[in-house]
């Protein structure tokens, strides 16, 4: 799985590049929806949602994945406040920084300093959650 | 109007974005989220740390491949000072966490699935993003 894994990898990041989504000035230009509004980030997750939808369909047919033993769905359909508190301090880092995950991740290779100031902080975000969780 | 808007590379990298999470399905069984599989190396090793840290090798590969070949796709100067973008990071880590799900996770995996959990999320993060941008560029950058 290491090897299909990081070639997985590289189709994302080549989409989010294509997409436009690893430059933050185009995510917070899609942010800005009482400015300057660029609608980008809206069609790529209609292309994105389109796909794996359609993926979606196809694989509930089956009873396994091709190489795994199940299907690992998601099982909580909870709404508490921390899916919401989540969502909202997640939301303002995204309109400060203009960075998600992934294109943070993706653009840090180049060596851009903020993406790297991004990517370390959010990985320290993360351990302080996990302490404490 | 709209003179940064690009639908068609959009569509195009969104239906990549599509395609590698629908593998990631199809292949392994796995609903992919990037906040999860960063997140999910950072504790004890365990079953699943090989391929996160495969995958995230691979999104810096893919980094390196635009940076080479689609250089002004990962070309940008940003108008946020680092002390900003520090703090964006730790609410993005923190609050990906809390909420167990970003962008690709809540958004795209979740909406594909027609998650009612997922919706209130993406919903949730889309409008503080919207109110974030609106109110650091009335308050800020004036």
């Amino acid at each position: 799985m290491i090897w299909r894994a990081f070639g997985l990898g590289v189709l994302f990041a080549i989409g989010l590049g294509i997409s436009g989504m690893t430059l933050p000035t185009k995510v917070i230009g899609f942010l800005d929806l009482f400015g300057d509004w660029d609608p980008s980030l809206a069609l790529v997750m209609v292309g994105a949602i389109g796909v794996n939808a359609l993926a979606v369909a196809l694989v509930k047919k089956r009873d396994r994945p091709v190489f795994g033993a199940s299907f690992r769905w998601p099982t909580r359909h909870d709404i508490d406040g921390r899916l919401i508190g989540g969502a909202v301090l997640f939301g303002v880092g995204w309109g400060l920084g203009g960075f998600c995950p992934g294109p943070g991740v993706v653009s840090a290779a180049t060596g851009a300093i903020p993406s790297l100031v991004f990517v370390g902080a959010m990985v320290a975000g993360m351990l302080v959650h996990r302490v404490v969780e | 109007m709209f003179e940064h808007f690009t639908p068609w590379s959009a569509l195009a990298g969104g239906a990549l974005i599509g395609l590698s999470t629908s593998l990631m399905l199809g292949l392994e069984g796995r609903v992919l989220g990037i906040s999860g599989v960063v997140g999910g190396c950072l504790g004890k090793p365990n079953a699943d740390t090989g391929w996160r840290a495969a995958f995230i090798a691979g999104l810096l590969a893919g980094g390196l491949l635009l940076f080479a070949f689609l250089p002004d796709q990962v070309t940008f100067v940003l108008d946020r000072s680092l002390p900003v973008v520090a703090v964006a990071g730790l609410l993005v880590g923190f609050g990906t966490r809390m909420g167990n799900g970003c962008t690709s996770g809540h958004g795209v995996c979740g909406l594909s699935r027609f998650s009612v959990r997922s919706l209130v999320a993406t919903c949730t993060f889309m409008g503080a993003g919207f109110a974030t941008v609106f109110l650091y560029r009335t308050l800020v950058t004036g």
